[in-house]
């Protein structure tokens, strides 16, 4: 089974494209079909059946604005309580609810009806943050100048806890946000 | 040939003529990779045992911090990069028998690299610059720091333009004609290298504009889009070098050949042209990217990047199965993997890189690019989890491997202990299996962020407990206990390397072990010859590598089941998100 195929630290001699052989095409084709599969799941397949979309919209958004908008947010729909500190707001289904992420906060808290959808709206106006709800792991990016529109149902009740995962300052590994979910 | 003797010296042991320029650029190269990993391994183990939340080993947040950015960049950008321009010089002037072109040129490259490194380093360790390697904006550090990333981008370029000059040179001058299969990797990945630095400078440099003001405002948004660019193209870089490397030491430790060159070839070019697409995938969950452009990138475009990489995943294993066939270790389905050389650094290193890479890396990475699972994933400890099973274990290995063979005969000294050399890719990819395993249950299965100091939150009561459960402990203690290996591996590395290069005993045909006598072999005539060679009687209609298709196929079938849970594990979280 001589062969004039040569190493791969030396030149090539002759003619050296060589037609492929059964399992190089077996192989090509699986996996060419497995790309294929995989496109289809995120582009077709999953649209069509899953819940989680992530067809977010995005705006522009000037900074001091958007945190202006969150305190009118919180005024309209507070409940007047505070969870150590941070306002907590109940907005009605279906509304906006704008929560600002800050150096070393989510703001407002933000206490939700299962079963409703809500259309979060996320900003900040300092630096890049990143919003992490737990324990169902929903992580997203939240950038100044910017706003992330996101679609949220929630399906269970219970206390979520929101991390930030997006390095912010000396303080990130401090900053906390909550979201509440009630019947 | 007579003025390349005149600057070179013949290596005895693969006959191939070092130009000394080249030589001593891919000596102050490799050394400045070597040492550099070294330091990151420092700060690496400071970090992996301050996340071991029951060692917290440090106190400080604000050096946590610091460490944390220092460590990405000192492994990242400067042990891969420069590491990888050593590896440019070799193959595309030392391999090629090729008198070095430009060489002023190499070691400004080389002097930029270093000061800008330097530069970034200091500014980082002194609080200057605590912004993490990717320092995006409105974080901000000193002007030096951006000065500094600027200089190290330029030099990085200048030595990458060095490589292709000298590369077109060989061609022009026809002392080359077809590349070795190498070279043509550290081709791809120079080529990938010119566009992805390009796209950092764009990013980097209105960060420095604004810190000198003399602009107002850089968009963050924007600044992720063209630094990611450079980021996930600089990735693929070291794929490139990586799969190059692959075929290296498998030649090398067991003799193959490809089993289709024109293949291998076809992959790499893959690579080339898809790259660069797929670096939206660090944009999945910003706002701003419209559902088209997310799908498009992140999918058709990473999804030919990842064809490339199944050819080669193919390719590699079956060159070695055919090679040693060839030899006779042709019973059942693995006799030939049984009986390959083990005991060799160089090829256990390749095994380890490559499975590891493969099933944990790279079946990781394409399942979190996804536009609707990657929200499971960005930025928890899955993405450091992601890319230290593909540029620690699989990038990095392989350059440990490779490192055993270049070092000795291009020093021209005597291996340092080689037991500790066969010893070392074993520990260090125990290790990193290990860490991988910890930091990725913690990351996909518990939610733990990534660059975080304190995931007790320094007892708040807002934490509500989040993290405060034992899956949480174990996960980050085996983390920790996987770190704390691989630094042994790491320092088993820097020992044997540094050893070779300033103890290791002078010599002008150093025992790089067992290896193939034809690995180097200098051909008589380069590349086309007159008439077309007679070709060898192969029956393309049979399986060639049968062990290599079963083990191909486990894999696949592996990916498959771990793609599919994914999606379940999306289905059942237990938000509807739009």
């Amino acid at each position: 089974m001589a062969s004039n195929r040569t190493g791969t630290l030396v030149a090539p001699r002759g003619r050296w494209w060589f037609p492929l052989g059964k399992d190089e095409k077996l192989w090509f084709a699986m996996a060419a079909i497995w790309a294929v599969t995989m496109f289809a799941m995120i582009f077709l397949i999953w649209p069509a059946v899953g819940d989680n979309q992530q067809t977010f919209g995005g705006y522009r958004v000037d900074e001091t604005e958007f945190a202006l908008l969150t305190q009118q947010f919180i005024e309209e729909h507070g409940t007047g309580e505070n969870l150590f500190g941070v306002p907590v707001v109940a907005p009605p289904p279906g509304s906006d609810v704008y929560m600002l992420a800050t150096r070393y906060q989510f703001r407002p808290v933000v206490q939700l009806q299962r079963g409703e959808t809500y259309r979060f709206l996320f900003s900040s106006n300092d630096v890049q943050h990143g919003f992490s709800l737990q324990p169902d792991n929903i992580n997203l990016q939240v950038i100044p100048g910017y706003v992330l529109a996101v679609e949220m149902t929630p399906e269970k009740t219970g206390e979520y806890e929101i991390v930030c995962n997006e390095y912010c300052g000396i303080g990130h590994h401090l900053m906390l946000g909550r979201i509440r979910v009630v019947d | 040939m007579e003025a390349l003797r005149a600057g070179s010296w013949r290596c005895q042991v693969t006959g191939l003529y070092v130009d000394h320029s080249a030589e001593q650029l891919i000596k102050f190269n490799a050394v400045t990779a070597v040492l550099y990993l070294a330091a990151g391994g420092l700060m690496a183990i400071l970090v992996a045992l301050t996340r071991w939340e029951a060692i917290h080993i440090l106190d400080d947040a604000e050096w946590f911090y610091r460490l944390v950015g220092a460590h990405g960049t000192a492994m990242l950008l400067f042990w891969i990069l420069f590491f990888e321009v050593a590896g440019l010089y070799f193959g595309g002037i030392v391999l090629l028998n090729a008198r070095m072109m430009a060489p002023a040129a190499g070691w400004a490259g080389y002097i930029l690299m270093l000061a800008g490194s330097l530069g970034m380093m200091v500014t980082m360790l002194t609080g200057r610059a605590t912004v993490m390697f990717t320092a995006y904006p409105p974080l901000e550090a000193s002007q030096w720091f951006y000065l500094s990333y600027i200089l190290f981008a330029v030099g990085a370029l200048i030595a990458v333009v060095v490589f292709l000059v000298n590369v077109v040179g060989a061609r022009v001058r026809g002392e080359v004609q077809t590349l070795p299969l190498f070279t043509f990797a550290m081709l791809a990945a120079a080529i990938i290298a010119l566009f992805s630095l390009i796209s950092g400078a764009t990013a980097i440099v209105p960060l420095w504009l604004k810190s000198i003001d003399a602009i107002d405002y850089v968009d963050p948004g924007i600044y992720r889009l063209l630094y990611w660019g450079l980021g996930h193209g600089a990735q693929q870089i070291n794929l490139a070098a990586m799969v190059g490397i692959w075929y290296a030491l498998a030649t090398i430790t067991v003799g193959t050949k490809p089993i289709n060159e024109g293949l291998s070839r076809f992959a790499f070019v893959l690579y080339i042209f898809f790259i660069q697409m797929a670096a939206m995938h660090h944009l999945l969950v910003d706002p701003g990217l419209g559902r088209w452009v997310r799908t498009i990138n992140a999918s058709y475009f990473i999804y030919a990047a990842v064809l490339g990489s199944m050819i080669h995943a193919f390719t590699i294993p079956a060159s070695v199965e055919l090679a040693q066939r060839t030899k006779g270790y042709s019973r059942g389905l693995f006799e030939w993997l049984k009986r390959a050389p083990w005991g060799e650094p160089g090829f256990s290193a390749l095994v380890l890189s490559f499975v590891m890479f493969g099933v944990m890396g790279g079946i990781s990475g394409v399942i979190i690019g996804g536009p609707q699972l990657n929200m499971l994933a960005h930025n928890t400890l899955t993405v450091p989890a992601h890319f230290h099973m593909t540029v620690v274990s699989g990038t990095t290995l392989a350059f440990m491997g490779i490192t055993y063979y270049l070092v000795p005969l291009i020093f021209r000294r005597e291996v340092f202990q080689p037991k500790i050399a066969r010893a070392q890719p074993w520990v260090y990819g125990a290790g990193m299996f290990i860490f991988g395993i910890g930091m990725g249950f913690a990351g996909h299965l518990e939610g733990v962020p990534r660059r975080h100091f304190d995931i007790d939150f320094a007892g708040l009561p807002m934490a509500n407990g989040v993290f405060d459960n034992a899956r949480v402990d174990l996960f980050l203690a085996t983390m920790g206990i996987g770190a704390t290996l691989a630094f042994i591996g790491g320092a088993m590395y820097v020992i044997v390397a540094a050893g070779t290069v300033f103890l290791g005993r002078r010599s002008e045909a150093p025992d790089i072990g067992r290896v193939d006598p034809e690995a180097f072999a200098v051909p008589a005539v380069s590349g086309a010859s007159g008439e077309a060679e007679p070709e060898a009687h192969r029956d393309l209609n049979q399986f060639e590598a049968p062990g290599t298709f079963a083990i191909a196929t486990a894999f696949l079938t592996l990916f498959v089941l771990l793609y599919a849970y994914s999606w379940f594990e999306l289905s059942h979280v237990s938000w509807v998100i739009r």
